[in-house]
């Protein structure tokens, strides 16, 4: 193992995941709510709007959150895809596919199911880390 | 005052997102690649994120009796270990192996990757929506 000194950013990545986590903290304590993106999505384009009008406003937050971080730096957002194409396609709709089937991703199990001790969540968090660095070892080996 | 909250923490939830390069496909690789060139940034995002939740879920919501705004707390209720929950968590790794974007980054990137992010949120939303359909047909509640 070598780690990768060139783009480690140990500060800025903790920071924002206590943004991440405070994010969770408020919308749990106020809302009841546990802020798993993929059940989000999935319930806002399933449920009547209305009675679930709160998860529409969050996405929305998602979505803008980056442009109000953009507002206060200089420099671009570092975007660099790692597939493209049918493969960019096919993947999204297997990360939806098995999130949904999984009950969670990474916030509902990896942020909130943790920090729960829910069991469930460990089993969850462990078995998609595995699958995801096989995967990566497999697809994008020396890339 | 839901919705209100739900917006805020929705955009705190972004700009972590960006802040921890969650945003970056390439830097996820890059901590995923633990065999290779590994970056270990966002286990910072994780540890701070579930940290964070650690102290204000056992602190705070545990003592709680219901939240501010709402009659009670929706948590999941499952307790059990099932093949869904494995089969599922091991598709959903394989998909964010490939593409180094989980459902969160996914919504967050509409803006940020003008090229692909709109179709590639909408086939995570396809994804969803086909795993809601074969929940309910093999794994009826």
């Amino acid at each position: 193992m070598t780690i990768d000194f060139a783009h480690f950013t140990p500060y800025a990545s903790l920071f924002g995941g206590i943004l991440i986590g405070l994010a969770a903290f408020i919308l749990l304590a106020f809302n009841g709510r546990v802020m798993g993106i993929s059940g989000i999505f999935a319930s806002a384009l399933t449920n009547h709007p209305v009675g679930g009008l709160w998860r529409w406003f969050f996405l929305a937050g998602t979505v803008i959150g980056p442009l109000v971080y953009l507002g206060f730096r200089e420099e671009a957002l570092l975007v660099r895809p790692v597939s493209e194409g049918t493969m960019l396609y096919i993947g999204g709709f297997i990360v939806g596919l098995g999130s949904m089937i999984g009950a969670g991703c990474t916030s509902g199990h990896g942020i909130c199911g943790l920090a729960r001790l829910s069991p469930r969540s460990f089993l969850a968090v462990m078995t998609f880390m595995i699958s995801a660095v096989v995967t990566v070892l497999i697809v994008h080996s020396g890339s | 005052m839901p919705v209100f909250i739900a917006l805020i923490s929705g955009v705190l939830f972004g700009i972590g997102l960006a802040m921890g390069g969650m945003l970056d496909p390439a830097k996820v690789v890059g901590f995923l690649d633990i065999f290779g060139l590994w970056d270990p940034s966002l286990a910072f995002v994780m540890g701070g994120g579930v940290i964070v939740n650690l102290i204000g879920y056992h602190g705070f919501i545990r003592r709680m009796g219901q939240p501010v705004c709402d009659a009670r707390f929706h948590l999941p209720q499952k307790q059990s270990f099932d093949m869904q929950l494995i089969a599922g968590s091991a598709l959903f790794g394989i998909g964010w192996g490939i593409t180094g974007l989980c459902p969160g980054p996914a919504v967050a990137s509409l803006f940020t990757n003008l090229d692909t992010g709109a179709i590639f949120l909408a086939c995570v939303g396809g994804g969803l929506l086909a795993g809601k359909v074969i929940s309910s047909q093999f794994w009826p509640a």
